[in-house]
């Protein structure tokens, strides 16, 4: 056929490519039948009796013959209630909700202080010696060490 | 006559190891293949233990009119999910598939009343075939006759049966 040479051009190529599909198509036969709507089938095969009647799994054991049977027992039959689904996901976590709130809580304070400058560091450690000062007893003990800090202006 | 249906789970008996393959026999026109990793665990070292005339749970991945059924002993995610050799010991026996489906519905009297005798363990193929495991060989004999005349008792019957059983 004359667009397989190779010497032509492309475009001279496609033109006779086209050309010599026309001739084909035109000796093809077909149908000259409108075509038929495709109807969306409301019938579906099944061949597995499984779901027809939602049938429980094989495998079984009774009065604890085999006990991981019957563990595996509750847990296939209870795929299809969804409310153990629901149960299983809140039990997944390891860590429970208010040991995350606590844990976070904490670990917020610890990580902060490594960022405090040296002065702001020794700030916080003297408070909390402070505390505890104040509170193994209830007399009167200044906090010296606060008057420290505070620049005392010399009297004149 | 069962034919495999994709997704069943079915009792096979071992026939045949060639190569990397089981050939089983489910009750079906052909034997089904089961490949040596489709256990959970199964390495091309770590090869499962079966001989002939083992028995094997498992589910088919492909079954077709065109092609041969494959089985595995594996669900989707990897989990054996107690497929796979069953053990040492127990019964088998075939039935009808119409039992096996009123066995397998969500509440079955004669399961639930079967579980009060004493403790045993089932496995039901979708193939017709029922495997029984109980302490002494005269209880398994027991559920499997009870088994196999279910199909044919009315409930009636059945529980007459079993409270001369309870009785004893």
């Amino acid at each position: 056929l004359q667009f397989m040479q190779r010497g032509l051009d492309s475009q001279t190529k496609k033109q006779l490519e086209e050309e010599e599909k026309k001739i084909i198509s035109e000796e093809h036969w077909y149908l000259d039948v409108p075509d038929l709507k495709e109807k969306e089938s409301c019938i579906i095969e099944e061949r597995s009796f499984m779901r027809c009647e939602d049938l429980v799994y094989g495998r079984m054991s009774f009065k604890g013959f085999n006990p991981e049977i019957e563990k595996l027992m509750i847990q296939m039959n209870s795929k299809c209630k969804e409310e153990e689904i629901e149960v299983d996901d809140k039990m997944e976590a390891d860590v429970s909700d208010e040991e995350m709130a606590r844990r976070y809580e904490t670990l917020v304070g610890t990580i902060g202080k490594k960022f405090l400058r040296k002065r702001d560091q020794r700030v916080l450690k003297d408070d909390d010696e402070d505390d505890d000062i104040d509170e193994d007893r209830n007399s009167n003990i200044i906090p010296s060490k606060k008057a420290k800090k505070m620049f005392l202006k010399p009297q004149d | 006559q069962y034919v495999p249906v994709k997704g069943d789970h079915v009792i096979g008996i071992v026939t045949a190891k060639a190569g990397d393959v089981f050939k089983l026999d489910v009750g079906g026109s052909e034997p089904a293949s089961l490949s040596y990793l489709a256990f959970e665990g199964a390495t091309k070292r770590n090869r499962p233990n079966a001989q002939v005339g083992d028995l094997i749970y498992g589910q088919f991945l492909v079954a077709n009119k065109d092609m041969e059924p494959e089985m595995v002993c594996i669900d989707s995610s990897g989990k054996s999910s107690g497929m796979g050799i069953i053990g040492q010991d127990g019964f088998l026996f075939k039935v009808s598939l119409g039992l096996i489906r009123k066995l397998l519905a969500p509440k079955c009297e004669i399961i639930q009343e079967l579980s009060q005798l004493y403790p045993f363990e089932l496995v039901l193929g979708m193939n017709g075939r029922i495997w029984v495991k109980a302490k002494t060989v005269q209880q398994t004999l027991i559920i499997v006759n009870i088994l196999e005349a279910c199909e044919y008792m009315t409930a009636e019957q059945r529980r007459q049966a079993l409270a001369k059983l309870s009785g004893n």
